[in-house]
């Protein structure tokens, strides 16, 4: 699958169509010790979309990124579940098959630009080795798609940044050349985690404005993970909310942001500060808290695994996981509140 | 940027500060790079001074100077009457524990093998303070009023969460019994529940120990809750200054408008600015 497409043509995609089921990550400790990361997160990402997924440390969302294309550590086990992407299950592809995926259907932007770079190797070849990886052009082409590519990140000086290295660049800069090895080969899906954690407020606000224009140029579908749910506002087209390595909300990102269902999903926006919405909690008050700690996925719990921390908790909550329930167009939650 | 306000009662105060490092351009010509330039600002006791800018603007510079670990090129600070820039190491000593830093990643601030109880005791036996039998008691006090359970004073930093190791971190930082704390992106590395738990303990410390923050930040919405006043620096200077309310609604400069503007919020993103 030669896909590479110059960037003026962007590519006519098939439907890139992501189906992940019942997946199931664990780590491995060196003493043999299980830990689960993933316990049976199901979703879809719909042709064109934009998928926003919230989740605080442990939810497993970083997990999620790198099990999509078999990406895990040595560690990282996928012990069930099927991830269906344009009609193959990525967990049972080839190696060969999934090489060619990598990159070129599917692209992985992850978290700290500055690691994710060469640091000895000019930004030029480094875009150029994408390329590289998937087409056998001579020197010339690929040179001029490099530049080609560039532009569309760095519309006035991209010719200089090929000459650069990662250090003389900024963060924001970085994280412009990560999008554009991204798109390289005319990815249908770009999965981004946490792409602008490490920038600036007003750099962070450049990456996503960036990401936006290119998604619609490309007709990219995009899984964009993060643990902030203000960075999803007005980005996502919809929301999954993760907790404990499965779904805890997912809907509309309006829905889900404005009026959140799940009492977990409900608490975390409450905790947000909100002097700049001009509402809600007033200056130096308390904010309200989930209160305890991250849920410790290695204790092997019945119930579900926001009880303890909830303020809406029930008898029934602690004997059984609850099943997901509709509450409204394409918005589901899982939580007995709404129904066993 | 001028003083505004009435000097007397003010726990710190800085004046026309300079910071400017030697630096080496191209070819290894000389080349300084002027990290703060004329900054003048003070801070009320028991109050909270955001510092709110972009990476590169001077924040941290600042903080170093202001905790005595790097010398001003010019200009005055003045902790608690004493201008502690005219002093030498020796006498700095003796200010040193009175303002403390608390950095954003616990993780590598804190010593991983150490104890919990041996991080918060060393400050007081590095300063010579109380005996065995107190300094524990006195860290166990610490740890609990953090919101730290004794259980954990035993257990290594590396096996706490994050925020459990800020805790930490501003438990060893409150040893000292100090009236400035520095709290350079104390929360910016935490999830979004967890910094709601830390910014309500600061909340909670300021009024039941009286302490000032300077809390230094590039969230304008946490800068927002948090502070009585906001500074917004850009290149080294402190372009505005004012009572955190009005610089929130109506900030003056561009850089503060544009950094609210930036701020992503939850109510009305559609706003995204266009891209050149």
């Amino acid at each position: 699958m030669s896909m590479a497409q110059t960037m003026a043509n962007p590519p006519k995609t098939i439907s890139p169509f992501l189906q992940v089921q019942d997946l199931h990550v664990a780590y491995i400790s060196r003493a043999g010790q299980k830990s689960p990361a993933l316990a049976g997160l199901s979703f879809e990402v719909r042709p064109g979309e934009t998928l926003g997924v919230l989740g605080e440390s442990g939810s497993g969302k970083s997990t999620l990124a790198a099990a999509l294309l078999r990406l895990l550590p040595g560690n990282g086990e996928i012990e069930k579940g099927v991830v269906l992407f344009e009609g193959q299950d990525l967990l049972r592809a080839e190696p060969r098959t999934l090489q060619r995926i990598r990159g070129a259907r599917i692209a992985v932007i992850f978290q700290e630009p500055s690691l994710a770079l060469h640091p000895m190797i000019r930004i030029g070849e480094q875009i150029k080795d994408v390329f590289a990886a998937h087409e056998s052009s001579s020197r010339g082409v690929l040179r001029q798609k490099t530049l080609q590519l560039l532009a569309e990140v760095f519309p006035t000086d991209a010719a200089r940044i090929a000459e650069s290295y990662p250090h003389q660049l900024s963060g924001g800069q970085q994280q412009r050349v990560l999008i554009a090895q991204a798109i390289a080969c005319g990815p249908s899906l770009v999965v981004a985690d946490e792409p602008t954690a490490s920038l600036d407020p007003s750099t962070q606000m450049e990456i996503l404005s960036l990401f936006r224009k290119l998604r619609e140029k490309f007709h990219l579908s995009v899984i964009l993970i993060t643990h902030n749910p203000a960075v999803l506002a007005g980005f996502a087209d919809r929301v999954l909310v993760m907790y404990a390595g499965k779904a805890a909300e997912v809907g509309p990102a309006e829905k889900v942001l404005g009026s959140p269902q799940h009492p977990y999903t409900r608490a975390l926006l409450q905790s947000m500060p909100s002097q700049l919405e001009g509402y809600a909690n007033q200056r130096k008050s308390k904010l309200p808290v989930i209160p305890g700690d991250a849920p410790n996925l290695e204790v092997l719990a019945t119930g579900c695994r926001f009880e303890a921390r909830c303020a809406d908790r029930m008898e029934l909550c602690t004997r059984r996981e609850p099943a997901v329930v509709n509450v409204g167009e394409s918005h589901a939650v899982s939580c007995f509140k709404y129904g066993e | 940027m001028g003083l505004n306000h009435d000097n007397a009662e003010r726990l710190l105060i800085v004046e026309n500060l300079e910071k400017v490092y030697a630096g080496r351009g191209v070819l290894g010509t000389k080349k300084e790079v002027i990290a703060l330039q004329g900054v003048s600002f003070s801070i009320r006791p028991e109050s909270t001074l955001a510092l709110v800018g972009e990476s590169g603007s001077g924040k941290s510079t600042l903080a170093f100077c202001l905790a005595c670990m790097e010398r001003p090129t010019s200009g005055r600070i003045i902790f608690q009457g004493n201008e502690i820039t005219a002093l030498d190491e020796k006498q700095q000593r003796a200010v040193r524990p009175q303002i403390q830093l608390v950095f954003q990643d616990p993780a590598r601030s804190l010593n991983p093998r150490f104890s919990a109880l041996e991080l918060v005791s060393e400050p007081l036996l590095v300063q010579g303070r109380l005996h065995k039998r107190k300094r524990e008691d006195r860290a166990r006090a610490l740890l609990a009023q953090v919101g730290l359970p004794q259980e954990k004073a035993l257990q290594r930093a590396e096996e706490f969460s994050g925020g459990q190791r800020q805790r930490l971190a501003i438990a060893r930082a409150l040893a000292l019994e100090p009236k400035l704390l520095i709290l350079d992106e104390a929360l910016s590395a935490l999830d979004c529940s967890v910094q709601a738990q830390i910014a309500n303990l600061l909340l909670e410390l300021q009024s039941s120990l009286g302490l000032t923050y300077l809390f230094i930040t590039h969230d304008f919405a946490m800068a927002g809750h948090l502070a009585d006043e906001i500074a917004v620096m850009e290149r080294g200077k402190v372009v505005e200054l004012g009572a955190a309310d009005r610089v929130l609604r109506e900030p003056e400069h561009e850089i503060t408008r544009r950094l609210i503007a930036a701020t992503p919020r939850l109510g009305s993103a559609a706003h995204l600015p266009q891209v050149v």
